[in-house]
């Protein structure tokens, strides 16, 4: 089982796959601020030319989507298993 | 199962109209497949399993473009065989996805099972190329009534409940187009199925809009679909989420194209399902809330109406079936193997069914548009014709779902089932393993499938109904994408302990029916027992008085024989109330089988009359 020997082996080593997504975002936002790498020619708005504009959406998006589903679910949505049970 | 020889019955009839035309409709090799399947030897059905759909793609593969199959049926024409760009793309991919699933699910022992799955897809391909609206009911209906099936089949109680809810919603559903389509007739003369005026639509036009957007379960219409696809078989679920959201998908962009609420409905809908999908704790419903998610991509571009945006809609709707039959493949396989299916039951499985989180993760990548998977170079044309067209909120409403899919199908699902915390009791670790072959195959192509669209897209974009001008791969799109994504993920990783599941269950539109159901079996309860107690009392009071004055006598007379009359009217009434109750649920297939032949007897009335 080679696929399993390679996941174990991600795993054993987590904090350098960790230190190396953390500097994969990093490169990502750099790359989008240069020009010559990333065109923002057909960009649709203004706010777009922000470098890392897409990564703070994504990420404020995210934070978003849980924190507002979780008050949603709160608010009497989320029940207990048995609730359709008679 | 009283209603499937009345079905099968209608569908040869129409068979034999069609054979007499030379133009053979891929949907009949099916329906003849599956009634020749339980007279194949045990030996062969492998075999068979693998023929039939075979030949029916090859057949659609091979069809040339045009009108076909057109049978004069009182004074109107009935086309069973409009070919052209855009019935030929969804029923190319309807066809690919029967074979996978067959693959899927071909060491099912029960014929029946297979039986009603490719009636299904028959049902599928016969409302594709449909030319008419009363050719396209009928097959319309077909769906309806073989999938719920694929639900029942699971064996539960809990299936059984949810397929009688599916096959209640979608004869409403039914209704709804069937009364549309009269309506539509009445006022045009004409039975053509062809885009209906948008831009001046009339109850007939919104009737007709309802019975479709129900079957692409756009809310408030949808809470059908996660309570049925998550309860169905392991591989009935492979079917159920590709063939009938998908079909309506194609009858909305042959019918309701620019119209402009659907761009409204699908924003929310793609928003809807992201949020229902991080209270969820079952992973096939989860998958259930994001078809709602993605079908909301799709119509979202129909609503917008433009070329590029009809053919976003196609093209995700291509990309769609393979993806998401791939996610239901993975989830199905655990759920196959351990018996389990919720996030509280399972986690760690890593170690014992490795394959399948890799092909799980790639329809994962695939649904989240990644580059080089196949949501990537679907979704974004949609994304992009909602800019174009100035629509900036729907663009960006857009986007923020896919921050939401990536969220739950891309990291939620793989995590939570093959990572995190192991959940698994002894008896699910033990018979959890890789799945039999044949599984894993229809795991790996239709996986192989999802990559080979993202990397080359000339072989789904020159299937697509209008040219193309449109490159994904673009810098700008390609940064744009991966920081939303990536960025996604570590959100993800910091709010992990947000995200654990709970073995909770979310309250949805289906409350006011589950609900209502229970009222009206409350309102033909409680006044019998109303009653019987009523009767009760009067006795009672009307038995004391006597006690109080007269002899020993009167007193045995009122204890014996009142009384026991009482209680003998009492415990019948009892009787009568269980067989009644019995009685609503065993009689409900006979009763919609009659109600649809009395609805096709109405409409020909109709027909002639007028």
């Amino acid at each position: 089982m080679k696929l399993l020997r390679l996941i174990e082996f991600l795993r054993r080593h987590l904090k350098t796959v960790i230190r190396m997504c953390l500097a994969m975002l990093a490169l990502l936002v750099l790359v989008d601020a240069i020009p010559f790498f990333v065109d923002k020619h057909h960009a649709h708005t203004k706010a777009e030319h922000i470098p890392g504009f897409w990564a703070a959406f994504g990420f404020a998006g995210c934070v978003l989507i849980i924190l507002f589903s979780k008050a949603f679910g709160h608010a009497g949505i989320v029940n207990r298993e048995d609730y359709y049970d008679e | 199962m009283s209603d499937f020889p009345a079905v099968v019955g209608a569908l040869t009839s129409d068979a034999q109209t069609l054979a007499s035309g030379f133009w053979l409709h891929p949907a009949l090799i099916l329906l003849v497949g599956a009634l020749l399947l339980p007279l194949v030897p045990a030996r062969l059905r492998p075999g068979w399993l693998l023929l039939v759909p075979l030949l029916t793609f090859a057949r659609i593969f091979a069809m040339t473009k045009g009108t076909f199959g057109e049978v004069h049926f009182l004074q109107f024409t009935l086309v069973f065989g409009r070919v052209d760009a855009l019935s030929t793309v969804f029923a190319y991919i309807m066809g690919l996805m029967c074979l996978l699933g067959s693959l899927y699910g071909m060491h099912v022992q029960r014929a029946v099972e297979h039986m009603a799955a490719w009636i299904y897809v028959a049902g599928s391909l016969g409302a594709i190329f449909a030319g008419d609206l009363v050719t396209l009911f009928l097959f319309w209906e077909l769906m309806a009534l073989s999938s719920v099936f694929l639900i029942w089949f699971r064996g539960r109680s809990e299936s059984l409940g949810a397929g009688y809810r599916y096959l209640l919603v979608h004869m409403a559903g039914g209704v709804a187009l069937l009364a549309g389509i009269m309506l539509h007739y009445h006022a045009t003369g004409s039975m053509a199925f062809a885009a209906f005026d948008v831009k001046h639509p009339t109850t007939a036009t919104y009737l007709i809009m309802i019975g479709f957007i129900l079957n692409a379960a756009v809310p408030p219409l949808h809470a059908w679909l996660p309570d049925a696809y998550a309860e169905a078989t392991f591989n009935g679920s492979v079917f159920l989420c590709a063939f009938t959201t998908k079909t309506a998908v194609y009858a909305l962009c042959r019918g309701f194209a620019g119209m402009e609420i659907l761009v409204v409905l699908g924003v929310i809908m793609a928003l809807y399902g992201v949020v229902y999908a991080v209270l969820e704790n079952d992973s096939r419903r989860l998958l259930a809330y994001h078809i709602v998610s993605q079908v909301g991509y799709m119509v979202a571009g129909v609503g917008l109406g433009t070329e590029l945006a009809i053919n976003g809609a196609c093209a995700h709707a291509f990309a769609h079936i393979l993806y998401k039959g791939l996610l239901f493949m993975g989830c199905g396989s655990v759920l196959h193997m351990t018996g389990k299916s919720k996030f509280t039951d399972l986690g760690g499985l890593y170690q014992k069914m490795p394959w399948t989180f890799v092909f799980t993760l790639i329809g994962g990548l695939s649904i989240s548009a990644f580059p080089l998977f196949s949501g990537f170079v679907s979704k974004s044309m949609i994304v992009q014709a909602g800019f174009d067209d100035h629509k900036l909120w729907a663009a960006f409403g857009l986007m923020l779902a896919s921050a939401g899919t990536f969220l739950h199908t891309g990291l939620k699902v793989p995590y939570f089932i093959w990572f995190g915390k192991n959940h698994c009791s002894k008896e699910t670790w033990g018979r959890a393993a890789e799945p039999p072959w044949n599984m894993v195959a229809a795991m790996a192509i239709t996986a192989v499938l999802c990559i080979f669209i993202g990397c080359y897209t000339p072989y789904l974009y020159r299937m697509l109904p209008h040219p193309v001008q449109f490159e994904p791969y673009t810098s700008y799109h390609v940064s744009e994408t991966l920081q939303i994504l990536l960025f996604t993920g570590l959100g993800f990783f910091l709010l992990l302990k947000k995200l654990e599941p709970e073995a909770r269950i979310s309250l949805d539109l289906d409350w006011p029916y589950r609900i209502g159901g229970r009222a009206f079996l409350w309102l033909a309860q409680k006044p019998i027992q109303f009653i019987d107690n009523g009767v009760g009392e009067i006795y009672r009071v009307g038995g004391l008085l006597p006690l109080m004055i007269s002899a020993r006598l009167s007193a045995a007379f009122d204890n014996r024989i009142v009384d026991g009359a009482v209680d003998g009217f009492a415990a019948t009434f009892r009787q009568v109330g269980s067989r009644l109750r019995g009685a609503q649920r065993g009689a409900l297939q006979e009763s919609l089988t009659l109600a649809f032949g009395i609805a096709a007897v109405l409409i020909l009335i109709f027909v002639l009359t007028f």
